[in-house]
């Protein structure tokens, strides 16, 4: 069985939304998809790990380029 | 094995973040009780956002509070988006404001009934919350806790730790699911039996005192709303409307529009995001901050805009100072200007 790889775009979207927007986005999604997460608040870079690893999640990729931040999400079980 | 040695009872906890919220959880943890977070987005949550928009703030903490309280507890938390529902509250509440535009009471009923919702949704049994009778002068006395409980419709099953014994017994406590002698009889607004309760679970790091987690608690941030309110002649807004209330100086030079000027770098960039949906102008010849322009300018007006904007850039001191305005339906152009002295910009433009 193969795994998508979406995207979701929370750019310009203050915390907690994005952390809101990637939990509404994974919920939607099967164990072993993978989820980039693009968004423009620093805070993200705290708060979307946070909630994987309370959530069970993980994440496998944090990039930046100029002023956005892209977070890979693995959806676990 | 009995059926209720069998049947783990699950508690979902209001976790806003601060410190009472943290302990009544792990109060109910300790007995063995599956306890999960859930916290609610209204869109006034001061909560990452000024620390995410003003570059002085870099040095602070960037994190979510409610995040890392459920992570130290080691509990699932539920971030719900209740911006548009939550609406209703700040525009008519039922039990009025406190201060300044704080409906705290029907906000609390508000979110246990939410949560309610959601226990119910989830299977799960009751509802704990982080409140102590006489802490807060609005939703935490002993007059209106009653309240909470009844209007959100929890009734017995929303159990307070922190106070539960200087309140009546809750569904928990009387189904034996919660020993109420385990649990707690704190009142008033001393926080030492917080904190000693702290040091006892080893939680050495832990949010301010709550209180400040909320804008419309914010003296300055109520006279912004109200204004807006006043200036479009209907009480309502959008999310992009309380979020433009938390960045940069409002100045209001004339009834019929709204400068919003970024103080800094961060809000620069935050201002930015809204260049397409709004009138902005900046400064081309000199250093300055860019401004976004809410409400209806002519030629007459755009000027002055401009020399506001140009007060406010590093060439304040400048003869002229040429200011690029930009609108998204009509297009560029470029005004010179003579920046505005400070003594020409009277104190009650600032909203």
């Amino acid at each position: 069985m193969s795994h998508g790889h979406y995207e979701l775009n929370a750019r310009n979207l203050l915390c907690p939304l994005p952390v809101i927007r990637t939990q509404d986005r994974i919920g939607e999604l099967q164990p072993g998809d993978q989820l980039i997460v693009t968004c423009t608040d620093p805070g993200a870079l705290n708060d979307i790990p946070a909630w994987c690893r309370i959530n069970g999640h993980r994440v496998v990729d944090v990039s930046s380029h100029a002023r956005e931040l892209s977070i890979t999400i693995m959806v676990c079980d | 094995m009995t059926q209720q040695r069998a049947q783990q009872r699950k508690a979902v906890a209001l976790i806003s973040g601060g410190l009472d919220s943290m302990l009544a959880a792990k109060v109910i943890m300790e007995q063995q009780i599956h306890v999960e977070g859930i916290n609610f987005y209204t869109g006034f949550c001061v909560e990452g956002h000024t620390h995410a928009i003003r570059k002085k703030d870099k040095k602070k903490n960037k994190r979510n509070n409610a995040l890392w309280v459920a992570e130290q507890l080691g509990i699932k938390l539920n971030i719900i988006d209740v911006i548009d529902d939550y609406k209703d509250v700040v525009l008519n509440p039922t039990y009025g404001y406190g201060h300044n535009l704080n409906p705290c009471l029907d906000c609390k009923i508000f979110m246990v009934n939410h949560a309610l919702a959601w226990m119910e949704e989830h299977d799960f049994d009751f509802i704990i919350t982080g409140e102590v009778v006489g802490q807060r002068p609005m939703s935490q006395r002993k007059d209106t806790m009653p309240i909470i409980a009844r209007k959100s419709h929890a009734d017995d099953r929303l159990l307070r730790p922190l106070c539960a014994k200087n309140l009546p017994p809750t569904l928990p406590e009387n189904e034996g699911w919660v020993n109420r002698d385990l649990l707690l009889d704190f009142q008033g607004r001393n926080r030492k039996p917080q904190i000693a309760l702290a040091e006892h679970f080893g939680f050495s790091e832990y949010a301010q005192p709550a209180g400040g987690c909320c804008f419309l608690t914010d003296e300055s941030y109520a006279s912004k709303l109200s204004d807006l309110w006043e200036t479009r002649g209907e009480r309502s807004y959008e999310l992009d409307d309380i979020m433009l209330l938390k960045v940069g100086r409002h100045l209001r030079p004339l009834p019929h529009f709204k400068l919003i000027v970024a103080r800094e770098e961060g809000e620069n960039h935050y201002l930015e995001g809204y260049r397409h949906q709004y009138v902005h102008l900046q400064p081309i010849s000199h250093k300055g901050p860019l401004a976004l322009l809410d409400g209806q300018a002519d030629a007459g007006d755009l000027e002055l805009a401009a020399s506001i904007v140009a007060r406010f850039s590093q060439g304040k001191r400048a003869e002229q100072v040429v200011v690029e305005v930009v609108d998204p339906r009509a297009g560029i152009t470029s005004l010179k200007v003579a920046p505005l002295a400070a003594s020409d910009i009277p104190d009650s433009w600032y909203v």
